[in-house]
């Protein structure tokens, strides 16, 4: 049998490699890249509390599918603005999408 | 060690090195392949976890879906980017301690909690899958966060195509 500990560090560290993404990359595709990454770590930790604790309780699974639909939601709008970005800008990097800096 | 803690390992190997070259790979259509193995590879714990339905709808809704839009993405937006400069930041160094740091922090919290190397309790004859069905369409259950989120779809179905659209074109 597997311990609960096993899921949570594979967790932790995927989560960590999708913050790492975010802050580091430049393209912002590749920041959306590693949105997904940390919403599937979210998902594990999800889907492993549920099967470890009172598994007629399926608040887990349930959370976790409205994850996938907010994730789907996320990358429609999300990719939808940097399509839109290129063609204004003609450029997908981070660093150089500053028309709301002051 | 059991066969299905052996599944786990070579799974959780799979998850951590993918994700590792989605967040170094230079060429952007690599990065959503490697994607697209960590995606799988998240399926595989999900059906270790004996969610099967779960596994099916990762490897629909997220291989079939997801992972192909960002492949869509990329293709309309490379051109530069993929042969000059580099491709983190000036303080990726600092980002990577901060994410060390918490991945530290994350498994000492945890660590100290009491549960945490519990082992599961058998599922033995409870029909997971119409419990699932049940308990997102009862409204004593969680009737209400099913239809917020088809509701949030169709949001974001009409917010992307008005954001995507090309109104410069049209308007010509």
């Amino acid at each position: 049998m597997i311990p609960l500990s096993w899921f949570l560090i594979l967790s932790a560290a995927l989560f960590s490699i999708g913050l790492f993404g975010v802050m580091a990359r430049k393209n912002a595709v590749a920041i959306l890249l590693s949105v997904e990454l940390m919403l599937n770590a979210v998902n594990i930790n999800l889907v492993a509390f549920w099967r470890y604790g009172n598994i007629v309780n399926m608040a887990g699974q349930v959370f976790a599918i409205i994850v996938f639909a907010v994730a789907a939601a996320e990358v429609a709008v999300g990719l939808a603005l940097v399509i839109s970005v290129y063609r204004r800008f003609n450029t997908v990097v981070a660093d150089e999408i500053d028309l709301m800096k002051w | 060690m059991t066969a299905l803690q052996i599944i786990f390992l070579l799974a959780a190997a799979v998850i951590l090195i993918s994700a590792v070259m989605v967040t170094a790979t230079r060429n952007m259509v690599h990065a959503a392949l490697w994607l697209i193995a960590t995606l799988f590879g998240v399926a595989v714990i999900f059906a270790v976890l004996e969610a099967g339905f779960l596994a099916v709808v990762q490897v629909v809704v997220y291989i079939g879906a997801i992972a192909i839009m960002f492949i869509f993405a990329v293709m309309l937006t490379r051109r530069e980017m993929l042969d000059k400069g580099p491709q983190m930041n000036k303080r990726a160094w600092l980002a990577g301690i901060l994410c060390v740091v918490i991945f530290a922090s994350l498994i000492y919290m945890l660590s100290s909690w009491v549960g945490f190397n519990q082992i599961p309790l058998l599922v033995g004859n409870a029909d997971t899958l119409t419990l699932l069905g049940q308990s997102l369409l009862l409204p004593s259950a969680y009737l209400l966060p099913f239809e917020v989120a088809s509701v949030l779809l169709l949001a974001a179905l009409v917010g992307a195509v008005y954001v995507a659209s090309n109104r410069k074109q049209e308007e010509k």
